[in-house]
């Protein structure tokens, strides 16, 4: 679209020039009655608009996208159901620090507040979900709210910001007068980190005899993996990556350990557990990952950087604290480490090869449970395969469950941006939708969709985007004939008093994708497995592969909730009662 | 234990309801709430008084700060610090108790702002736990309504207030 300054025009004109401004090249969304002005406006524009079907998957799909780039997502609903449908994608990405603007339409100003056709308190409903929330009330202040919008969800803690605009808005015609510059005076972005508080870590990491790197989702979303290696390595640490930031130090690294926590594996949960120095990056200190918080790193001293301020002594009450972003805090960090290093490295050389002997006994003690089957595909032989295809380059989404957690033990991810899930809400149906964006971010990628059967079931209408934008997504069902996570909780908590976990009657997976024209296949013998998901990758455009797997499979090593993490379980016990 | 925190924020639509919503969201009850605008028209000063855990405390404090509309808040619970309240008393009294019920008044520095046969209409303003005193003081003269207007503070520290400066607005790009 060209314009001009001053150049009359409508308010849909002017968020499109305005999301212009912003980079925005593709947004997913779903029309409805008041959004028509600006659909109308989106025909003469360039910016590419994915039609999904349903505002929730608009919301993961740009999720996925966001997730793939580090870009801001862009998602659009119409007023009323569109909005609320969009609730769970808001919260999703609150909860996973991802950038993300939504923008909604909203019934005619005059009739807000009279209960008009399709009329929901949009703005009143997301404020608890979103980082922040606008409503647009005149055509003059749309551009201005609009960079504001990608501002705050893009800076500091990434997050949600909704914007919502009456039908009048956008119909409204004036002369677009361009945005110079952002002012939100209450807006606080720590970024620096406290340089005294930097050389105290630093000395820290010198003198601990058993440091152990906590990296968490932060890492991924400030860029920060090159910093983080460079750490790692120069002062040899070993290091887990959380479920949020699995990539950020690569899985291949020599100093990678594995994701900690309830399904983490035993190496990581007893290096956190032993420690005396835990150096926390860009993370929350989150319960499945700490278990019970009294126990958690129980000997350790804390360094903690994250750029939100509230993070820092929510959980646990840190002997540094440093707030900043944790790509700048880790660049100033490396720094001073280096000066440190000549007179500081020999002194620990020995207490910190030991450290190392154990943790590397620890890992050969109990690594993670690849065993295959002969006569069934275990979910693990199925993740074993993909990570084998993928070689660590592949970006695989997933649903939440069971293959969430073998997919984030099993495949390697050598690159950040490569995994991506939901981590902090766990919505079901997150796999698919979230695929569809990160594919369309990156066209150039093979992307994996890995989703339970359940998982799937939600999200089976963006078959139909997927095949009508010819999105070349590998769609891996595995599946076990139910809710996996579901039956192992009611098996082992419960008494095996299985309720509601049965899923019988899953669609006939060839049948289901020749229905929306492109290639499906079901296999349940290991011995097709490894030809079948070639096969699937052989293939130009999409294709759904549908697994059955071993049923009563369960995700071990497990922490039970509310355990500390040393007490792991590594197989099929006696089931207790909760 | 009831914490005091003073907040300021912008005088904008649904500012008022973040900050409560803070609070809301991890089932604290507001004691009491007061908001006005400031010499600034387009900021105001909230004062909340609420029953928050002592361990959370700070944490209902940067997350208040976190907000996009607030530029301050401020924890005034142990800081030096003034705190006052406003009520109005309708005290219902016979005729032989009136001028008691008035010496009473002028102890607690309470202003007559109503009088007629029934009793008085009185103003006081103090900290609140004296209020509560000379409330029990009028309720013992007769039936008595109450309307408080809930805790006003006022930090006695100066407080450097960092506002974020402006940053530039991504330029128009040519495609």
């Amino acid at each position: 679209m060209q314009t001009e300054t001053g150049k009359l025009m409508n308010g849909a004109e002017i968020l499109l020039e305005c999301l212009a401004r912003e980079g925005v090249d593709c947004f997913f969304g779903y029309p409805g009655g008041v959004t028509l002005p600006f659909y109308d406006a989106l025909v003469d524009s360039h910016i590419r608009h994915i039609l999904v079907r349903h505002e929730e998957n608009a919301c993961f799909a740009a999720e996925g996208y966001a997730r793939a780039t580090g870009k801001v997502g862009v998602c659009c609903a119409t007023s009323g159901p569109g909005a609320t449908n969009l609730i769970t994608g808001l919260v999703d990405s609150m909860m996973d620090s991802i950038p993300i603007v939504a923008i909604t339409g909203q019934v005619h100003s005059k009739l807000i507040g009279s209960d008009a056709f399709q009329e929901a308190d949009t703005f009143g409903i997301t404020r608890p979900a979103t980082k922040h929330n606008f409503m647009v009330k005149t055509l003059q202040e749309l551009p201005k709210i609009v960079h504001e919008a990608f501002y705050i969800a893009a800076s500091g803690r990434p997050g949600p910001v909704l914007v919502d605009i009456p039908k009048d808005v956008f119909q409204a015609r004036g002369h677009y007068v361009p945005v110079d510059t952002i002012h939100l005076p209450g807006y606080k972005v720590f970024t620096e980190g406290h340089t005294g508080q930097i050389r105290r870590a630093a000395q820290l990491i010198w003198e601990a005899e058993k440091p152990f790197v906590y990296a968490g989702g932060g890492i991924i979303a400030a860029g920060a993996s090159p910093e983080l290696t460079e750490l790692v390595e120069m002062a040899d640490l070993p290091a887990v990556c959380t479920l949020m930031a699995l990539g950020g130090l690569s899985s291949s690294h020599p100093n990678f350990i594995s994701m900690p926590g309830m399904h983490g594996s035993y190496a990581a949960n007893m290096g956190m557990t032993d420690c005396d120095l835990l150096i926390a990056l860009g993370t929350r200190f989150d319960d499945r990952v700490t278990g019970q918080l009294q126990s958690f790193a129980r000997h350790a001293r804390v360094i903690h950087v994250d750029i939100d301020p509230a993070e820092i002594g929510k959980n646990r009450i840190p002997d540094i604290p440093i707030v900043g972003d944790v790509k700048r805090v880790l660049q100033k960090l490396n720094k001073v480490m280096q000066e440190l290093e000549a007179e500081f490295k020999p002194k620990k050389a020995e207490a910190r090869r030991k450290w190392w002997t154990q943790i590397r006994s620890w890992k050969d003690e109990r690594p993670y449970d690849r065993s295959r089957a002969e006569n069934e595909i275990k979910p693990q032989h199925l993740m074993d395969e993909i990570d084998r295809l993928s070689g660590g380059q592949a970006i695989v989404t997933s649903d939440v469950g069971q293959h969430q957690m073998w997919a984030a033990q099993l495949i390697r991810f050598n690159e950040p941006r490569l995994w991506i899930n939901s981590g902090g809400l766990g919505a079901m149906g997150f796999g698919l939708p979230s695929a569809l964006g990160a594919q369309m971010a990156r066209p150039d990628k093979l992307v994996f969709a890995i989703c339970g059967d359940g998982g799937f079931q939600m999200s089976i209408p963006e078959l139909s985007t997927v095949a009508s934008n010819g999105l070349p997504i590998k769609i891996i069902v595995m599946n076990n004939g139910c809710l996996g996570m579901i039956r192992q909780w009611q098996e082992l908590f419960y008494n095996n008093r299985l309720s509601s976990c049965d899923l019988d009657s899953f669609p006939d997976a060839e049948k289901l994708a020749g229905a929306y024209g492109f290639k499906g296949r079901t296999i349940d013998k290991p011995w097709q497995l490894a030809q079948a998901l070639e096969e699937a990758i052989k293939e130009p455009g999409p294709y759904l592969l549908n697994v059955r797997v071993t049923r009563e499979e369960n995700v071990y090593p497990m922490v039970p909730a509310g355990a500390s993490i040393q007490e792991m379980v590594f197989g099929p016990v006696q089931p207790v009662a909760v | 234990m009831l914490q005091t925190i003073s907040t300021l924020l912008e005088n904008k639509p649904g500012a008022l309801l973040r900050v409560t919503g803070v609070l809301s969201a991890r089932g604290y009850n507001i004691e009491s709430l007061t908001v006005a605008k400031t010499l600034d028209p387009e900021l105001s000063r909230m004062t909340i008084v609420v029953d928050v855990e002592e361990r959370i405390r700070t944490q209902v404090v940067k997350q208040i700060n976190k907000l996009v509309n607030v530029l301050q808040a401020t924890d005034l619970t142990d800081a030096p610090a003034v705190i006052r309240e406003i009520v109005l008393v309708r005290v219902r009294c016979t005729q032989e108790s009136r001028t008691t019920v008035l010496k009473e008044a002028e102890i607690f520095h309470a202003r007559v702002v109503d009088s007629s046969v029934e009793g008085f209409a009185i103003e006081a303003t103090g900290e609140p736990d004296k209020l509560d005193e000379f409330i029990e003081v009028m309720r013992s003269y007769g039936e008595t309504e109450v309307s408080r207007s809930g805790a006003v503070a006022m930090s006695l520290e100066g407080r450097k207030l960092r506002l974020q400066p402006p940053v530039p607005a991504p330029a128009a790009q040519t495609i």
